[in-house]
């Protein structure tokens, strides 16, 4: 029996779907890292200054390609959907970026 | 889509910082400041309003009925943040917290979404088997319980109000709240006495 | 306005099909039957916000849904989600 396995459903809508029914769960805590917390409260920043809501966040991290989704941890989807919508919106180029990423 | 947003994720968080710093959109002492305060926000601060819910049936009412305001009535900044709903564990119904999409989180109230909350494990499986999701904690139910599952789909943020443990007769606020988790106000675990 | 206790169905409506989009009305309620809990408030379009378009305020229920009719081997006794009016026709 098929199940959902048909539906059009996007990639991050994983709520019942049987392939990922057989993952365990970590249960253990794990020490948010310098990177998480700086990410985190970028995304606050950007938010209060209405420069990304947290919903063009979401769509951010939804348009990553599925390997990616899946491979990158939760804050590594953000800061690749936070790049993501500054460059939608014109608030940095392409070239600023590219700049930015050399002299880092 | 840029081959740019594939650059590793270390070096793209210091680019952008560098952009955003440099504009003067996000400024290192913002980013401090911001970690300052989402530092603030915890569990602890949900288990002080589980605790003046077991002990005060008006709070316990507000609670149910406006949970932003019962948490600012307690001193925990609510501003700005999404309303929050509280979901009252019963002797039939015991309720559990899950965000299928993403990871919507009660963060004003209880602080960072732990690491299992925002896993694929937690997000696929919690609606379709909690139980089996419980026993990651080694959760097991009194027989005929039925479990709600609510999944965090919109603006609100949910929290479980869970049930106070037997044996803690006349303990005051202080020694109730150091009893409850994040774990059993999200519903994977239920307070117990240590 | 839905009323609680008003059975409701689920758009069994696929926009992802259709080009980017930003849906929160999770893949395994659509055409699924449920009823409504209560009006949680009015808030703006996610769908819309999610690309920086204007976005019209809509009315958001909780809506409550039988697992077992998803699901043959559900194991919740119910399952609750937040969904905005556009999703949901009355029955």
């Amino acid at each position: 029996m098929s199940e959902m396995s048909e539906t059009p459903r996007a990639m991050h809508d994983i709520g019942g779907v049987p392939r990922f029914l057989c993952e365990g769960i970590d249960t253990e805590p794990h020490t948010l890292t310098e990177f998480d917390r700086t990410v985190d409260a970028l995304r606050q920043i950007l938010g209060g200054k209405k420069v990304m809501s947290v919903d063009e966040l979401r769509r951010g991290i939804e348009a990553i390609p599925e390997a990616e989704y899946l491979r990158l941890s939760y804050y590594q989807r953000w800061i690749r959907s936070i790049a993501d919508n500054l460059l939608a919106r014109g608030v940095i180029t392409e070239a600023e970026l590219q700049a930015a990423l050399a002299r880092c | 889509m840029t081959a740019l947003l594939e650059a590793d994720s270390d070096h793209l968080l210091a680019a952008i910082r560098l952009l955003l710093a440099e504009k003067q959109i996000a400024t290192d002492d913002e980013i401090t400041l911001a970690r300052e305060r989402t530092d603030k926000a915890s569990p602890a601060q949900g288990a002080r309003m589980v605790a003046r819910a077991w002990l005060d049936p008006a709070f316990r009412a507000l609670m149910l009925e406006d949970g932003a305001k019962a948490a600012d009535s307690l001193g925990i900044p609510m501003l700005g943040l999404p309303p929050l709903g509280v979901l009252e564990n019963t002797e039939t119904t015991h309720n559990l917290v899950v965000c299928t999409l993403c990871s919507c989180y009660p963060r004003g109230v209880l602080g960072y979404p732990p690491f299992w909350f925002k896993s694929v494990g937690y997000r696929a499986r919690a609606i379709r088997d909690p139980a089996g999701v419980l026993a990651e904690w080694n959760t097991v139910l009194p027989a005929g319980t039925a479990i709600r599952v609510v999944d965090s789909t919109a603006d609100y943020r949910w929290m479980v109000l869970p049930r106070r443990p037997a044996g803690t007769d006349g303990w005051d606020e202080a020694r109730l709240a150091s009893l409850v988790s994040a774990e059993d106000m999200i519903g994977v675990t239920v307070p117990a006495l240590p | 306005m839905l009323e609680a206790g008003t059975a409701v169905r689920v758009r069994d409506d696929w926009p992802e099909t259709r080009g980017p989009c930003h849906i929160r009305t999770p893949h395994y309620l659509r055409g699924h039957t449920g009823t409504v809990i209560r009006h949680l408030g009015n808030f703006r379009n996610p769908e819309d916000l999610a690309f920086a378009r204007p976005a019209a305020t809509l009315p958001l229920y909780h809506v409550a849904f039988a697992p077992n009719s998803i699901w043959p081997d559900a194991g919740a006794a119910e399952l609750v989600v937040e969904l905005f009016e556009p999703w949901l026709e009355p029955l």
